[in-house]
């Protein structure tokens, strides 16, 4: 049986999840961004089972199933779109993709 | 039986930062892929064998291994002049002082937290499943029709041939 | 039958949604047929309606139809219901008959226009429109057919609106008409108020027993209805926007500015005539403001160049006839006056537009000259609609109806020497006016070659009109002639007769009077315009003349009195502290928008390094609270 206390589970998906905000932060390659949200996705999910564990109830793992259908998704949409981009604009930088600015 | 999950944590965390350091786009998908494998030990130990096997499977199984394919049809895997200009080591300056101060933040919300230690429970992926398709059964339905949702507009976003744009993306 | 009054309005309206809706992918003249259809039916539908309702005479008077309800507020209750009388019967009589012969007339004569489907839609809401006015059993589907075909023709005076003149024109027609509009719906207003409900039957049964005649509230209530009647009839003083309105395609003049919409406030006097009756002073101004009318006028046509300014002048003249009879209680006399002139008028117009498409858009009446012997059909069927519109003796038209009127202005009960006078020196400008267009248009040196033949869809109409233009006045012969009146006889079911007091015997003297005047005025016609021009040479370029050209310069009194101060007025008041409140309102979310759309500048890791300082600082905030 793992003792390990809650806080340091919290901690550790923190960080997971603070190194993916971080990866987000300084990545220009779509592909590269779009791996960090996942971190993140992950590492939420991972709070989710500490916490059901600890109270003892399912709900929490219902969330992390929740979670791997919207991460699953999202994946695949979002690779899909980075096909049509590189189709278009030969890139993949994130910087380049910036139609949607406001002209003024 | 901790020992193991600090073995576990430490590969994870370690190989996160390997995943999001590397400039070549294979190296750092298969870092994350060790991530995900030690996270998914992580969750093992945390008794919800069904969660692991899940997080092998379809993170590290599917997902991952979708991204290798995208990497590969796009043929960046390999080192490129590009990642090289647009990684810039200025922006870990930026990104660490963020992630830093919400670190602060984070642990010292997890010190002021007041948790009542309850006996930890194993929870059985029977009691999962019930759950899922009792209270949940709404939410299950509505994930349903995002999957749908998913695989139609991956599926029309993915055909090239027929040259089938968003008309805002199309060029002029 | 109350099927049938129901079908009468509601083919137009669907001719025009047809047309409106796919008009732009007929090919060809299909648009024309169809909007021409429309319309045919409807004056089917009419003639076997009229045939029913004179069988059904004299046991029933009017048929009333209720569609369905329109509104229903309060104690408001508004049913789109339409009534049919003598009175509207020959309304929808002339609408429908003379609308379908100029629907015809338009199919050639709008042919390779590029909005052919359009100007037949407008055409055919503008009847649909009329009929509703006409047929209305309420004053407030009445005034929404009387706000329709105000649209329409507005649309259709503008229809050539890349010229900007003709937008101009078509702008000033729809305001002039919109300040009677105003008047006569606060005249309905105070209906409404007065008698709790809007139904006209009803309004009609309930005045004389509610007001007393000459009390202030019958007077404010019928002048306010006059003040519509003005506007839409183009009398003083709200006529000038008449004569620019010949902006538009000559059959549109035709239908909507001789024959039907113009008689509009005709049709309103006569319909509430009870109101008028109950206002004696308000009556005496209709027939004063006729009188008047019909001079001004008539002076203005004698001085016109334009062939089409002239029949507009003219038009408002005989309106003025009309009124002076609607004046002087000749209900009768009016509408029988309404339907002659639509007529002769509507043929004057067509007969006008023929001429002006064969000299390829040639107005100036100084610049025809000798057509007579080049386009024969139309120089007979114009100078019979020009004898009509003159009221030669005996053979036209236009004398049976105009002399009851003259007749009628001096032996009627309101009537008096100074509305004849004033009426039979309008009949000898008339006289002159139309015989001068004849002779200097169709006599003397050709000046401009016709560039084409008009075709038989141009030319039926012109003919049919001729024809009623001199066989129409037969239906009702003066008094003196024996008693053979039906015209009369079918509106004095709805109409009260007039009451004369002056001697019967005397009605003679006055048509041989009026011949004699009109028959001089054809004679100095001829003698000024093809004898001895030189005998007008002096008058023609005087400044006397040139201030009648001008319409008496109605359009520069307006512009100083009403116009420029209004403009000073802006121009003061688009400095004032609540204008730059509003225009500050207006800088200050241009300035905001300019600021934060810096931040939109599409840059994707911009907006996420925001959305990672908005977190920490919250978070932050929240733990160290």
């Amino acid at each position: 049986m793992l003792t390990v206390p809650l806080k340091i589970l919290l901690l550790f998906a923190g960080t997971l999840f603070l190194l993916g905000l971080a990866g987000l932060l300084v990545r220009r390659n779509i592909i590269f961004m779009l791996m960090s949200i996942e971190i993140m996705l992950n590492s939420a999910g991972l709070v989710f089972i500490a916490a059901g564990r600890h109270w003892g109830q399912p709900d929490g793992q219902v969330m992390f199933i929740f979670i791997l259908a919207v991460a699953a998704v999202e994946v695949s949409i979002g690779l899909a779109l980075i096909l049509q981009v590189y189709h278009h604009y030969k890139t993949l930088d994130v910087d380049a993709i910036s139609k949607l600015r406001d002209h003024n | 039986m901790n020992i193991f999950f600090y073995i576990a944590a430490t590969v994870a965390i370690t190989t996160t930062i390997l995943a999001i350091s590397r400039r070549n786009a294979i190296h750092a998908l298969l870092n994350l892929i060790l991530s995900l494998l030690s996270i998914s030990v992580v969750l093992y130990l945390l008794d919800a064998q069904f969660i692991a096997a899940l997080e092998v499977i379809i993170y590290a199984g599917a997902i991952m291994v979708l991204f290798i394919f995208v990497t590969m049809i796009l043929n960046i895997g390999l080192e490129n002049k590009q990642e090289k200009k647009w990684y810039n080591p200025r922006m870990w300056f930026v990104a660490a002082f963020f992630a830093g101060i919400l670190f602060l933040d984070l642990i010292l919300a997890v010190k002021n937290a007041q948790i009542q230690p309850v006996a930890a429970q194993v929870i059985h992926s029977k009691q999962v499943g019930i759950s899922m398709f009792t209270t949940y059964l709404l939410a299950v339905e509505i994930a349903a029709v995002l999957l749908m949702a998913g695989i139609i507009g991956a599926f029309h976003l993915g055909s090239q041939e027929k040259k089938v744009m968003h008309r805002f993306l199309e060029k002029k | 039958m109350t099927t049938y009054i129901g079908l009468i309005p509601a083919i137009p309206f669907l001719g025009f949604l047809i047309l409106g809706l796919y008009g732009q992918k007929m090919h060809g003249k299909i648009a024309g047929y169809i909007g021409t259809g429309a319309v045919g039916i409807s004056a089917f539908l009419t003639f076997m309606v009229a045939a029913r309702y004179l069988n059904g005479l004299p046991e029933i008077k009017s048929y009333t139809v209720t569609l369905w309800q329109w509104i229903s507020a309060g104690n408001l209750n508004v049913n789109i219901s339409f009534s049919l009388d003598a009175l509207s019967l020959i309304f929808i009589f002339v609408i429908t008959f003379v609308g379908f012969l100029i629907h015809m007339y338009s199919i050639e004569f709008m042919a390779g226009d590029e909005r052919f489907s359009k100007f037949f839609a407008y055409m055919n809401l503008f009847v649909g429109s009329m009929l509703v006015l006409v047929l209305a059993n309420n004053m407030l589907v009445l005034y929404m057919g009387w706000e329709g075909v105000g649209l329409c023709s507005y649309l259709l005076i503008g229809f050539w609106y890349k010229e900007p003149e003709n937008g101009y024109a078509a702008r000033k027609a729809f305001i002039f008409t919109r300040v009677g509009d105003t008047a006569m719906i606060l005249g309905i207003f105070l209906l409404f108020l007065n008698f709790g409900t809007l139904n006209i039957h009803q309004i009609m049964q309930q005045a004389p027993e509610k007001w007393m005649t000459g009390s202030a509230i019958a007077t404010v209530t019928a002048a306010l209805l006059l003040g519509g009647a003005l506007g839409k009839s183009a009398q003083l003083p709200l006529q000038s926007w008449l004569p620019d309105a010949m902006a538009g395609p000559s059959p549109v003049s035709a239908l909507i500015h001789a024959a039907t919409m113009v008689t509009a406030g005709v049709y309103l006097i006569a319909r509430t005539h009870i109101l008028f009756a109950l206002a004696p002073v308000v009556q005496t101004a209709v027939a004063v403001i006729g009188a008047a009318t019909l001079l001004i006028a008539g002076f203005s046509a004698l001085a016109q160049h334009d062939i089409k300014r002239i029949l507009a002048y003219s038009t408002i003249s005989q309106i003025g006839y009309m009124f002076l009879a609607l004046g002087v209680g000749a209900w009768s006399a009016a509408v029988f006056h309404f339907m002659i002139h639509a007529f002769f008028k509507a043929l004057l117009f067509l007969g006008a537009g023929a001429i002006i498409l064969a000299l390829d858009e040639e107005h100036d009446i100084f610049k025809m000259g000798g057509l007579r012997k080049k386009m024969p059909v139309i120089f007979i069927t114009y100078l019979v609609a020009s004898a009509s519109l003159a009221a030669l003796p005996l053979v036209t038209a236009g004398f049976y109806s105009k002399d009851q009127i003259l007749w009628y202005s001096f032996s009627s009960q309101s009537g008096g020497l100074w509305l004849w006078i004033a009426g039979i020196f309008g009949a000898f400008l008339t006289a002159l006016y139309s015989f001068r267009m004849v002779f200097i248009t169709f006599y003397g040196e050709a000046k401009t070659e016709p560039s084409m033949k008009v075709g038989k869809l141009i030319l039926i109409p012109l003919v049919v009109l001729a024809v009623l233009s001199v066989l129409g006045g037969l239906v009702e012969l003066p008094q003196a002639w024996g008693n053979f009146r039906p015209f009369s006889n079918l509106l004095h079911n709805v109409l009260p007769a007039t009451t004369i007091h002056k001697k019967e015997g005397l009605e003679v003297v006055f048509e041989l009077i009026s011949a004699t005047i009109v028959l001089i005025g054809v004679y100095l016609a001829y003698l000024f315009y093809i004898k001895k021009p030189w005998l007008v040479k002096s008058y023609e370029h005087s400044r006397l003349n040139e201030f009648f050209y001008r319409g008496w310069d109605f359009d520069k009194v307006y512009d100083v009195l009403l116009v420029k101060p209004i403009v000073w007025l802006a121009e003061i008041d688009e400095k004032d502290f609540f204008n730059w409140f509003n225009t500050g309102v207006s800088k200050v979310a241009l300035f905001g928008n300019r600021v934060l759309s810096l931040t939109q500048n599409g840059k994707l890791r911009w907006y996420l390094m925001s959305f990672a300082i908005g977190i920490a600082l919250i978070l932050t905030y929240m733990i160290y609270r």
